[in-house]
Order: structure tokens, then C-alpha cells, then sequence
């Protein structure tokens, strides 16, 4: 699978989403360019973490009009895959490809720790290759990380399957106090109606080998390779 | 030239944490009769007429840019 | 084009005298003021006698500290040689090396805090990455007064918000640091940022203006009026009207800085970038006389041409602006167009201001008005040194000679070890680095929290751990010995992690250098940390001085961090601090060897290593007696001892004991792999010492019984002792000394004390 990670200015995850891509999964990767038109034929479009544009006025509001993300909306259009991490969530909703928003975290810090997801949905192109109950240890890193929609969405994407992964405690029960922004109903991960986008606030490119304390992040990278593959 | 104040507010039926915290730190200085803090952003333009409607240009702006629909409201006034 | 009129070549000889008053006001004194007249034959213009100020002050002529900085090795050959940047640089094999600084951003942090301790980040940054490397890690030591103050309060939050703001906006990881807080922090607070890179040994890039007609390309962010005069500012005590040097303040935008280091490490590939600096203190001013000074060369530039975001600036605060985010480049003619080409692909101007002569001058125009015409040399290295006097404080008579056997055993040794661990200094630092990504870059092999931490570098089988360290407290009680266990206890840090020792850069703040005492307490530090930086054989390659961190009130405790460089052959046998697994043998090595004299002093602490602990501050609010005593030899023995246990995969822990003593080091162990311990010491002293005591040269380790053997034998080998303390079992914290059970609590119940003593202060609650 052909993967593409986007570059804003501001993004800072990109090159770790390249590496671990080409050096870790071993499948094909390419930058492309906020200013391109043309993803260069990537099956799977990767919106990365940072502070596109700074992040001022909203984060992800000024990167959604870069002429990338028409591109992105085009190949998404057409059932392409693409997942945005982080701050590519934010954008990703922002461009209105995602449901909801995400605004501060509850607690008004930064907040970089490890932190313990159970997926809600084993069916999607994203959570494939993880277990039912299983706890995936992988680190957030966000300031603005809190999940909000209106209680139609957040009602409508519940019953759609489109949460795929809750915040939950080392056990993988999903309790408040697992929840490390005040995200709504712990929510740390969305997909599309369709299924082909996803977006998630912790960052599996993170967690992609032992020594950085955790693979986990490999989970969420691979199924997609999978899905594609069935 | 028009001048045009856009304030940008999260909606009501959001938490507004940062305001939160502002209130108990006014409380702490002894304002025990401020009922609720909202914290917004007030942004200034100003811009050259160009023929189109202004207040069309300037609500499109909002709707696409300046605030996000799905978690803010906004207003705005148009001065000369 | 600049347009040199016959008339205007060079300043006219009739300039007027400048007004005592206005140089004073801009920090030059009288005699300063006379030699720039005798350099330029004239009197100054109100241009240049700003350049001067700026140059010639302490922060960036280090006309006190130089004379005594020339102690450290490399430091002296570097300016007797090639220049001071090419020496910022530590090999670590196969064909990379490791760049890092140290800078103190104290006084901007003191008046505006987020915006004081953001700029020190962005600050260094850029010196990291004008040398062509790429930042791949962000460090800082700070020090505050006690957070029972609300401004202390407002203070620390703000300077973790501000680091936090600009370090993870870059993407540069925050991954070690130290915070302490004591009495003497109060309104001098200290804010140090250390950040390091890596580069490829053959593409260090220089800071030289050579070759003459080469084009000046200014880079980044436009000027403003911020941050004019910053660098005589931080060159004077804090007063009452502190508050009012706000305007001094720069404002970081860590948005534009991440750009400006993708975009110059692109540009530097094009090959076309001969020179590159950063405009930091001094600004423009500093960057051009520095990289022409370096090569040589002179400059001659146009104000006009800076961009601007006022409109109506002086030459004067054009010169003088410390706007953050701009850089200087020095580029091949004819390619001026290939190097902008790249800048302006990130959105950043590059913009030609002038070009390199061959005249020694720096030449400042604004348009065809020659405003400033000096040499540049005289600007950059010709700084009067002062050779301050130096006298032996009074207060160390009276604090040496407190009898350290007055001190009471506590009533109960629980609620001492709760007191400690409770102590903010102490205590868990994770609400402060929650605030920082020190994950970004997908390097980090040992977070935040351990002794060191740990990046491992791609490509190759490596790893490198940084560390900054210093107690202030050991310095103000014997500042050449305290500058040594700065240094020591930095190297023992890595140490632990399995790292060994490579290099040092040094950020020291003192009060006053014009006060005899003071003086006398900076010239021991860097003779100390001179001393033992030689014997550990590791250079420093780059540091700071900042002086004047005086109130009216207080003056700071003599600060010398030390930053300080490891390098672990295989990241994958690295260590952490905590307990790993119920059954571990827990044992103690002590770098001092046993004598014959002591056969009954299995290693512990005699009464004098409570000298300077944080014991006798927190319990007894007592900052007497001299610091615990350091042989270097012994120590070296301990540490290549660690690192070789730590390389066979002996060791399941390793963790330094320092603050605190023995029953701290162990605590933290236990809390930090939620398992519990229990251990006996035979000690030849009270259990207070035992427990608490800061004996140097000690670290605490545990292994699996079986391979006791096996580390028996590397002790005897490295002569150092091992003294088996007892085993990493349960859910309690047991400690006996000479039998008797002295300490005893969950490990639940200490690790609350410990992880909740930061957040309680600064939320009011847990």
C-alpha cells in the first residue's frame, strides 16, 4: 500500500509518520506538499501531528484550505483512505471530512503521556488487526484533544460503530478517570459514515517499536494495509 | 475603508474550561457575584469595498474561516 | 545597491560628544565610553555608541567572566585558535556529532515569564541549528522560590506553559531537566534551556562572513522594536522598576522558528551558505560584527533594506532590535536567488541587506546616510575584560563552623522520609513534564524521570543521554567543591542509565560579579568545575554566564549547571531507576573503597555528609556545614563499574543517590516500579545520617540473585564496594537500621506524598 503523509508548515509529526511507515511497516511513502494538487497515486493519505499554520484562530482552521485538502476530499470522495493523527484529526474536522470538533482539553494543559485506548469497533479499516478487549498502550501528546459534538452526532456516530477507540484504564474499562481531556464518552478516535477516513488524537506512529516503550501504534497502522489487501 | 468587529464565542451549550477558571480565580479575588465567564475572540478587519455586499463577504468569512459552526457562534458589526 | 556618495565614505570626523548621561543610561561607564573614542578617532554616533553598549556588556563581551572562563581547556584553545563555534562539537562516531548549549534567559523570565522562558527555547535552538544540525533534544534547569508564594507560583507556571508553548510547537523534544526551589529563587528566579542536535561531522556549518563580495541575506521573522537593549539588560540587578522593562521583552513565535529550522537545513544542502548566524542578544548589531570579526572581513549593509514591522525605526533600534526568529546568512555571490528560493518556499523573507568587504568594517547605512562605520573586530572581541577582586565571603566562617552533631534524631523517621519526599525539589517533577512532548521525533528510549534520558540515534546502534545538574546549596557552602559534584553528579547520572560521560556545556548564574564575594564564589566554581571536568575527561564545548541575579533582598546561591552529554554503546542495554521485579537482590555501590581505619564503616555516611542536605533544610531549616566530600578517582571507578554492569545486562535498576540520601533513592526506586523493599543497613552512625545522609560517589542498584556473582567480580575489579541492602518484595517500604525497624509505610502511601506534592501546591489539589 502506497502511503502519503502530508507537510504544513508547522507540522512536526510528518517526518515520524515517514519513518515509521518506510522504516517500520516497510511500505512505500512519499511527502507531498500542502501547496500540491496531486497526491502522486497514495492509496492511503496520512494527515499529520504538529501546529499547521501555528495553530492560530483554531488549529486545523487554516490548514483545512490548503489546495492539499482538496485533493485529499477528492481522493476520500472516491473511498481513498486517510487518517489524520493528531493535529490532522483537528484538521480533518475541521474540513468538515470527520463529525465533530475538537476543542481544550479539560484540564487547559498540554498533556503528553502514555495512555491506555480499547477499540470500539473491530470492523473498520482502522482497528482490524486488534482484539475485542484488547488495551493498546500509545502515547497522546495535545493541548486541544477534547472530542465534542452535538448529542445528535454523538448519537447518531455511536450507533453507526463510527467510535473506534475509547480511552480507557489499564484494565480496559473506560472510566472517567481514563479519560485524559474530557472527550465525550471517552472518545479518542472517529471514522466517516463510510469508514475510509479516521481520525484519532493519540499517535500510533509513536508506538511502533519496543524501544520507544510500546508497538502498539502498529495495530492501527497495519489493519488498514490489511483491509485494503481483502 | 470598513472597519468590522467579528467576535467569535464558543456556544452555550459547550464548557467553556478556560472561562471556568477565570470565574474561580475572580471569585478568589472576591467577586463572588459573577455568575458565569465566556472567553471569546475578538478580531478585527478591515476591508476595502469591492463592489459585493459587505455583510455577505464578511458572514461567509465567518462561516468558513474565522469561527468553526460546529462549536462556536459569532456576530459581528460593521463601522466605517 | 548601496549608494556611496564620494563625501559619505566615512563618518564624519566632527562628530559630536555623546552626553554622559545617554551612555550610562545604556550601561557603557566612562572609561568604556573614552576607548571607543580612541578606536575610532572620534567621538561615536548615537548608532554606534548603542553597538558598543550591546556588545561590550557582560552578556555578550563577557568583559568579567572571560579572564576566568579561560580555565576550561577548550575554551582557551578555542579562542586562541579557530573560534569558539567549531569547538561546540562531540563526536560520537560513525561520521555524527552532537552540538548542545546552555543559556540562561533569567531576567526576561523574572519580568514577563511565558514569553522570557519561550524565547530562551527558541534562543538556543537557533544557535543549535545555524550550525547546520538538527535539534533533536530541549533540556532545562530551573529554579524558583518556595510555591507557598502565589508570584513563585505564577512564576513556575508560567515558565513550564512558556517551554511547553515553544519546545512542542517546534517538535523538538523536552526530555530531561531539573526544577529546585528555595528561598533564595525568590524574585531571582532561573530559567536555563540546554537543547542539543545532531549533525554529519562533515556538514557543521561556520559562522564566518568570508569571502569578500559575498552577498548578507537577513532571514526570518521582520524586526520590531522588541527586546531593544535586552542584552544590557540582562547585565543589571532586577530593581523595583523591573516590572517597567516589559518593552525589553521579546515575543516568540515558535511557528515561524519551525520553519526557519526545516527551511535552513534545507538550505544549507544547497552548499551555497557560507556563513550562518543567529540573530540573538545584540541582534543585527551582534551578527554582523561577530561573523566578520571571525573571518576577518568586514560588512557593509542597509538598513532600509531589513524588513520591518514598524514603520518608523531608527537605525539605532533597527541595530539594537532583538526580535526572535531571524537569522544571518553569509552567501556564495550569484546564488543569492537559490539560497531565497528556499526560504521563501517556507513562507520566511530572505532578503539581501549588503555584502562582505575586505576592510575589518562594519558599515551601517540607511540609504545613502552612513550612520555607523567601526571596526568590527574592536565591536566582537575587544570587550575591556575587568580582573574583578575576589574575597572569601564572611558567611562561610559562620556556617562551616555549625556542629552537625547538635542535630536531633526525628521523633518519627516515617514522617522525615514523608517531609522529603514531599519537598518540591524532591518530589515527582511530572506535572511539569506532562507539559512537554518528549516523544516527538520517535527517538526517546528513556523518558523523562529517570536518572538521565535516553535518545537513540537512527542509523546506527547508539544512544545518547543528557542530563543537566547542579546543587546550589553545595555551592553556596563551598562553591569549588559544589561545582565538582555538579559535575560528578551529572556523569553519575548517566552513568546509571549506562551511559558514559563525553562532554559538558555550562550555564552558571551568580549575584553581582562587582561584589568582592561574589566574584570570589564564581572564580571557585569554575575552578572546580574546570578541575573536575578535566579529570572526567569531558570538555566543555559551549556555555553561558549570567550575572546580576540580585534583588536588593537576595542574591541567588551560586548556580553552576552543568549539562552534560553521555553516549550508550547499545540502546538497547540502557537502565532506569525503578524496580523491576519482585526477588531482586537490592544493594548499594559505593565508589569509596573500604581502608583498614574504617573496617566498620560499611560505606555509609559519617555525620558531615548532612552538611548541605536537603534534610537539614527541610527538616531543621538549616543551610550549614560543608558540602558531603567528592573524590573524583572513586567516583570514575563507580561509574565505569555502572556502565559496565549495565552494558552486560546485570542490573535490573540503577539509580543515583544524591538529594535525600539512601532512604530517598530507594523510595524512588520502589515508587517508580510499585514494588515494595526491604532493607537493613549496618551503619556506624545514627539512623539519620544512614537514611538521609549525602555521601557521594553511591549508587542504588537492583539484579536478579544469580547475577551477583557475576557483578561480585566487576566490583572487585573496579575496587569499589557492593553492600547488599535486602530485596525488592511486597507492597511495603521497610527500612531497619541496626536492627530496628525505622521506616515502615506502603508503598501507596509514600508514592501519594511524592507524586501529589507539585500538583497540591499549584491546583490545591491532588
Amino acid at each position: 500500500m502506497k502511503f502519503g503523509v502530508i507537510v504544513f508548515p508547522g507540522s512536526n509529526c510528518d517526518q515520524d509518520a515517514y519513518y515509521a511507515v518506510r522504516d517500520v511497516l516497510k511500505e512505500p511513502v512519499e511527502y507531498i506538499w500542502h501547496q500540491e494538487h496531486d497526491l502522486k497515486g497514495v492509496d492511503c493519505v496520512i494527515v499529520p501531528g504538529g501546529f499547521s499554520y501555528g495553530d492560530y484562530l483554531r488549529t486545523g482552521a487554516v490548514a483545512r484550505f490548503s489546495p492539499v485538502m482538496e485533493a485529499v476530499k477528492e481522493h476520500t470522495d472516491k473511498g481513498g483512505y486517510a487518517i489524520g493523527i493528531c493535529n490532522g484529526f483537528q484538521i480533518l474536522c475541521e474540513a468538515h471530512l470527520l463529525p465533530g470538533a475538537l476543542v481544550s482539553n479539560d484540564c487547559l494543559k498540554f498533556v503528553c503521556k502514555y495512555v491506555q485506548l480499547t477499540p470500539a469497533n473491530l470492523n473498520t479499516p482502522w482497528t482490524n488487526q486488534c482484539k475485542n478487549g484488547q488495551v493498546l498502550n500509545i502515547p497522546i501528546a495535545h493541548q486541544g484533544g477534547n472530542f465534542v459534538c452535538d448529542q445528535e452526532t454523538l448519537k447518531r456516530i455511536e450507533d453507526n460503530g463510527q467510535v473506534i477507540l475509547r480511552y480507557c484504564d489499564e484494565a480496559g474499562r473506560v472510566t472517567p478517570e481514563a479519560n485524559p481531556n474530557g472527550s465525550l464518552n471517552n472518545i479518542a478516535g472517529v471514522i466517516n459514515e463510510r469508514g475510509n477516513v479516521a481520525g484519532m488524537m493519540p499517535h500510533p506512529e509513536r508506538a511502533v517499536e519496543k524501544i520507544l516503550g510500546s508497538a502498539d501504534g502498529l495495530n492501527i497502522l497495519r489493519s488498514v494495509i490489511e483491509w485494503a489487501r481483502r | 475603508m470598513a472597519k468590522v468587529k467579528v467576535y467569535v464565542t464558543l456556544k452555550p451549550s459547550l464548557l467553556d474550561a478556560q472561562g471556568r477558571v477565570v470565574q474561580t480565580a475572580l471569585e478568589n479575588l472576591g467577586y463572588g457575584n459573577v455568575e458565569d465567564v465566556r472567553i471569546g475572540k475578538y478580531i478585527e478587519l478591515e476591508v476595502k469595498e469591492n463592489g459585493q455586499t459587505l455583510d455577505t463577504q464578511i458572514e461567509e468569512m465567518c462561516r468558513k474561516l474565522l469561527a468553526n459552526p460546529v462549536i462556536e457562534n459569532y456576530r459581528f458589526e460593521v463601522t466605517e | 545597491m548601496l549608494i556611496k556618495e564620494p563625501g559619505s565614505k566615512t563618518v564624519s570626523k566632527n562628530t559630536e560628544p555623546i552626553a554622559p548621561e545617554v551612555y550610562r543610561e545604556m550601561g557603557l561607564i566612562d572609561s568604556e565610553y573614552q576607548k571607543i573614542v580612541e578606536v575610532l578617532g572620534r567621538h561615536p554616533t548615537y548608532t554606534e555608541v548603542g553597538m558598543y553598549s550591546v556588545m561590550w556588556s557582560e552578556h555578550c563581551g563577557y568583559k568579567y567572566s572571560r579572564p576566568i572562563l579561560r580555565l576550561f581547556k577548550k575554551y582557551k584553545e578555542a579562542l586562541e585558535g579557530e573560534g569558539l563555534e567549531n569547538a561546540g562539537v562531540i563526536d560520537i562516531g560513525d561520521g555524527y556529532g552532537i552540538v548542545m548549549k546552555m543559556e540562561t534567559h533569567n531576567h526576561p523570565s523574572a519580568v514577563e515569564p511565558f514569553q522570557g522562558a519561550a524565547t530562551g527555547v527558541g534562543g538556543i535552538l537557533r544557535d543549535i541549528f545555524t550550525m547546520g544540525a538538527r535539534p533533536i533534544a530541549c533540556l532545562n534547569s530551573l529554579r524558583f522560590g518556595p510555591l507557598d508564594d502565589a508570584h513563585n507560583r505564577y512564576l513556575f507556571e508560567n515558565v513550564v506553559a512558556g517551554i511547553a508553548h515553544y519546545g512542542n510547537c517546534v517538535g523538538v523534544p523536552t526530555i530531561a531537566g531539573e526544577v529546585v526551589f528555595d528561598d533564595c529563587y525568590s524574585g531571582n528566579c532561573l530559567v536555563n534551556a540546554m537543547s542539543a542536535g545532531i549533525v554529519r561531522i562533515d556538514d557543521i556549518a561556520s559562522a564566518c562572513a568570508k569571502g569578500v563580495g559575498n552577498s548578507v541575506l537577513y532571514v526570518g521573522s521582520s524586526t520590531g522594536c522588541d527586546g531593544i537593549h535586552g542584552a544590557t539588560f540582562a547585565s543589571v540587578e532586577l530593581g523595583p522598576d523591573s516590572e517597567n522593562r516589559r518593552p525589553n521583552v521579546q515575543i516568540g513565535d515558535p511557528f515561524q522558528e519551525k520553519l526557519l529550522i526545516e527551511a535552513t537545513i534545507e538550505a544549507l544542502k544547497t552548499g551555497f551558505v557560507v556563513g550562518i548566524q543567529d540573530m540573538g542578544a545584540a541582534g543585527i548589531t551582534c551578527s554582523t560584527c561577530e561573523t566578520s570579526a571571525k573571518a576577518g572581513t568586514g560588512m557593509e549593509i542597509d538598513v532600509l533594506k531589513v524588513p520591518r514591522r514598524q514603520s518608523d525605526m531608527t537605525p539605532y533600534e533597527v541595530m539594537l532590535s532583538e526580535s526572535q526568529e531571524r537569522m544571518l546568512a553569509i552567501v556564495e555571490k550569484g546564488h543569492e536567488d537559490d539560497v531565497a528560493a528556499v526560504f521563501k518556499k517556507w513562507g520566511l523573507n530572505a532578503v539581501v541587506i549588503g555584502h562582505v568587504t575586505d576592510d575589518g568594517l562594519v558599515h551601517v547605512w540607511e540609504g545613502d546616510q552612513l550612520v555607523a562605520e567601526v571596526p568590527a573586530k574592536s565591536l566582537a572581541d575587544d570587550a575591556p575584560t575587568y580582573y574583578l577582586e575576589t574575597e572569601e565571603p564572611e558567611y562561610l566562617k559562620e556556617v562551616r563552623c555549625f556542629d552537625l552533631t547538635k542535630i536531633p534524631e526525628p521523633a518519627d523517621y516515617n514522617e522525615a522520609l514523608e517531609k522529603l519526599l514531599g519537598s518540591p525539589s524532591i518530589a515527582s517533577k511530572e506535572w511539569v513534564y506532562r507539559q512537554y512532548d518528549h516523544m516527538v521525533q520517535t527517538n526517546t528510549a528513556i523518558l523523562p524521570g529517570a536518572d538521565a534520558a535516553a535518545l537513540r540515534i537512527r542509523g546506527t546502534k547508539k544512544a545518547i543521554a543528557l542530563v543537566c545538574d547542579c546543587n546550589g546549596r553545595y555551592c553556596y557552602l563551598d562553591p569549588f567543591v559544589g561545582a565538582q559534584i555538579a559535575v560528578a553528579e551529572a556523569a553519575r547520572n548517566l552513568a546509571c542509565v549506562g551511559a558514559k560521560a563525553l562532554g559538558v556545556t555550562d550555564c552558571v548564574s551568580f549575584g553581582n560579579p562587582e561584589k568582592p564575594q561574589v566574584f570570589w564564589q564564581f572564580k571557585r566554581a569554575i575552578e572546580g568545575m574546570a578541575e573536575a571536568c578535566e579529570a572526567f575527561d569531558t570538555p566543555v564545548i559551549s556555555g553561558n554566564v549570567s550575572f546580576y541575579n540580585e534583588t536588593p533582598e537576595t542574591a541567588i546561591y551560586p548556580t553552576p549547571v552543568v549539562g552534560m552529554l553521555g553516549l550508550i554503546e547499545d540502546a538497547d542495554k540502557h537502565c532506569t531507576p525503578e524496580f523491576k521485579r519482585e526477588g531482586d537482590v537490592v544493594a548499594l555501590l559505593t565508589g569509596r573503597r573500604i581502608t583498614k581505619d574504617s573496617e566498620s564503616d560499611p560505606g555509609f555516611c559519617a555525620v558531615n555528609d548532612l552538611g548541605g542536605s536537603e534534610y537539614l533544610k527541610v527538616m531543621h531549616n538549616v543551610v550549614a556545614g560543608q558540602p558531603p566530600a567528592l573524590d573524583i578517582e572513586a567516583e570514575k571507578r563507580l561509574h565505569t563499574c555502572l556502565i559496565e554492569a549495565i552494558s552486560s545486562n546485570l542490573l535490573s535498576s540503577a539509580h543515583d543517590c544524591s538529594d535525600g540520601g539512601l532512604a530517598v533513592a530507594l523510595a524512588e526506586s520502589s515508587i517508580g516500579g510499585k514494588l515494595g523493599v526491604e532493607a537493613s543497613i549496618v551503619a556506624d552512625c545514627s539512623a539519620s545520617v544512614a537514611l538521609f545522609g549525602e555521601a557521594q560517589s553511591r549508587a542504588v542498584i537492583s539484579l536478579p540473585p544469580d547475577k551477583l556473582g557475576e557483578l561480585g567480580e566487576l566490583v572487585e575489579k573496579h575496587a569499589i564496594e557492593c553492600t547488599i541492602l535486602g530485596k525488592v518484595q511486597g507492597d511495603r517500604f521497610k527500612i531497619d537500621v541496626n536492627g530496628v525497624t525505622v521506616i515502615d509505610r506502603e508503598v501507596e502511601q509514600i508514592t501519594r506524598v511524592w507524586k501529589n506534592a507539585i500538583p497540591e501546591r499549584m491546583e490545591g489539589r491532588a
